[in-house]
């Protein structure tokens, strides 16, 4: 038994592997796009999608699978990475990243991709997004889960909090909140922008239930996702500590890679890297 | 056309309109601590489960109701026209460009809700949210007609702002009259060949009014309450271009952008004809009782009056 999960943590994390090589490749292909908050983000998802997530590849717009709210929208070449690792977009897809007509757009947008829940790019509104799919799951009486994906920097945007008092007034036990705590926003390092200190003691202070994992450990992560998931009680906010850029150590903990891809050079290290 | 004597705030009947639509079990209702103003209460009294209270957050509360209308629900979302735009950019982002379909009623609108003062007094709404792409903008006169054209708002695929007004104003429609109406169809309530007096809001009754008076000079007008400014019923302007010749537009808005806007834009670029414009003049409101600010702001009679015939000389000396 114990052989097995660590076979499919392994499984996960080669998984998690292959999308940095898209992240990478696809940015590096646009000669633009956000390749330091997807490579923090990645590890958390693929362990979303690879066990606790409901969706069906063959209908990606089945009414009762869980919806996954992709709230830092620049972080797009994570969401499709791993939307062509089950299946739903193709490479072709991935390196018409941000050209005109392509399904990948520059932000993560539900009317141009499959498998994407919400249009996002502009920060801050994912969250109550996720509350009126949480509050309509309820009223429908569907198991359905609704997970979002924030960035630390994101919240700074006061309409996170109007959601997170909403939520827990609301008492939406279906809604499972990651932090992508990179420690790094666009300009530089949260703590020379904006830090916003304990963000698990805030949302814990508005009646949600909070756990800190590392971002990277895949077997920690599925764990506490499967946690989440059986939870019933509150909405459940999971702070996810990671490195912004992790995989690639020249994007690691540094802010200019928030929005810029790597060059042909720097592709090549990439993957050397990856592989 | 009769002649309804009882008055009707525009809010009321938005607020009847949601019983109605309360059948539709897709139908849900959000409020942002004025449900009492918009009028949302007489559903939230019947409908507790169908309703959602989301505070003072209004930015929340427009991306709450996007995300039910992901889920198949038809959200009818609204607070003062004027916090709806503390919200524009989550209307616009949110909202507007996934094309969900998000109903939102700004109430208590334009310069006549009065004695609050400026920072109340949205003047620019219609004209906001006239520029976003695939949104309906409507502006009934009336209980009646916003009752109507509220329940008409279901059949729309995409979403909607409607503003409403605080005050009653005389009824422009009687139980017979609103059933012609339609979202996208401007109303003629007068007819005559001199001038086309086009009016949204409050301002309807006092269009119709100016028309009287008009009339007794010899200038005959036709009256359309255009009640939906986005999308315009261009036919009938067409139809009034030839039938008139000339235009005058009133609102209780900013003339820049909103019923006048959209009318200059129209006539520009397909019949330059005269235009003359009674709204709000690039400014703000203050506080003062609804008749004594609507003098204050020139959106009286004697403008209309002075703009039709304006437009009718403008019209002869070409």
């Amino acid at each position: 038994m114990g052989e097995g999960v660590d076979e499919r943590i392994a499984e996960l994390e080669e998984m998690a592997r292959l999308c940095r090589i898209d992240i990478v490749k696809m940015t590096n292909a646009a000669g633009a796009g956000h390749p330091g908050g997807s490579l923090s983000a990645i590890d958390c998802m693929v362990a979303l999608y690879g066990t606790t997530l409901r969706f069906d590849t063959n209908n990606p717009r089945w009414e009762d699978r869980d919806r996954f709210i992709m709230s830092k929208g620049h972080a797009s070449p994570a969401m499709y990475a791993i939307l062509h690792q089950i299946g739903i977009l193709d490479e072709h897809d991935l390196m018409g990243f941000r050209t005109l007509g392509s399904v990948c757009q520059g932000h993560v947008d539900m009317n141009w991709t499959e498998g994407v829940d919400f249009s996002a790019g502009s920060l801050g509104m994912g969250l109550s997004f996720g509350l009126g799919c949480a509050l309509s799951a309820r009223m429908d009486s569907s198991e359905r889960s609704i997970w979002v994906m924030l960035g630390d920097g994101e919240t700074q945007e006061g309409q996170i909090w109007e959601a997170v008092m909403a939520a827990n007034y609301h008492n939406v036990s279906n809604l499972r909140v990651i932090v992508d705590r990179n420690r790094i926003q666009n300009d530089d390092f949260m703590d020379v922008q904006m830090e916003i200190g304990d963000i698990g003691e805030k949302f814990a202070s508005f009646g949600w239930d909070v756990r800190e994992v590392d971002g990277h450990d895949m077997a920690a992560l599925v764990k506490v996702f499967n946690w989440a998931d059986s939870s019933n009680d509150s909405p459940v906010a999971i702070i996810a500590n990671t490195t912004k850029g992790k995989g690639v150590s020249f994007m690691e903990d540094n802010p200019s890679f928030h929005g810029k891809a790597p060059n042909s050079q720097e592709l090549v290290i990439a993957l050397e890297e990856l592989s | 056309m009769s002649s309804p004597s009882n008055g009707g705030a525009s809010r009321e009947g938005y607020g009847k309109a949601l019983l109605r639509l309360a059948e539709d079990p897709r139908v849900v209702v959000l409020e942002a601590d004025l449900g009492k103003s918009t009028k949302s209460c007489y559903f939230r009294e019947q409908f507790p489960d169908r309703t959602i209270s989301v505070g003072i957050a209004e930015q929340n509360m427009m991306l709450v109701a996007a995300g039910m209308a992901s889920s198949g629900k038809i959200p009818f979302a609204s607070t003062f026209a004027i916090f709806t735009e503390r919200a524009f950019e989550q209307v616009r982002n949110g909202i507007a460009r996934p094309g969900l379909p998000v109903h939102i009623c700004g109430s208590h609108g334009g310069i006549h809700t009065g004695s609050d003062g400026s920072s109340a007094q949205s003047i620019e709404d219609l004209s906001v949210y006239r520029t976003i792409p695939k949104m309906t903008v409507i502006h009934p006169c009336d209980d009646v007609s916003a009752e109507e054209l509220t329940v008409q708002l279901l059949g729309l695929e995409g979403p909607s702002y409607m503003r409403t007004a605080r005050n009653k104003v005389p009824r422009m429609y009687d139980d017979e009259s609103k059933l012609g109406l339609r979202i996208g169809a401007g109303s003629v309530l007068i007819e005559g060949n001199d001038v086309a007096i086009i009016a949204c809001g409050v301002m309807v009754e006092r269009a119709r009014e100016a028309a009287f008076i008009l009339s007794q000079e010899g200038i005959e007008g036709t009256v359309v309450d255009m009640h939906t400014i986005k999308p315009l019923d261009r036919e009938l302007l067409a139809r009034l271009s030839d039938q008139c010749g000339c235009f005058v537009s009133v609102e209780d808005h900013s003339i820049i952008g909103g019923l006048g806007g959209a009318l200059s834009e129209w006539l520009s670029t397909n019949n330059p004809l005269p235009l003359e414009m009674v709204g709000v003049r690039d400014r703000f409101g203050e506080s003062g009782e609804s008749s004594d600010l609507m003098k204050e702001i020139g959106l009286t009679l004697e403008a209309i009056c002075e703009a039709a015939r304006n437009s009718v000389n403008r019209k002869n000396a070409a």
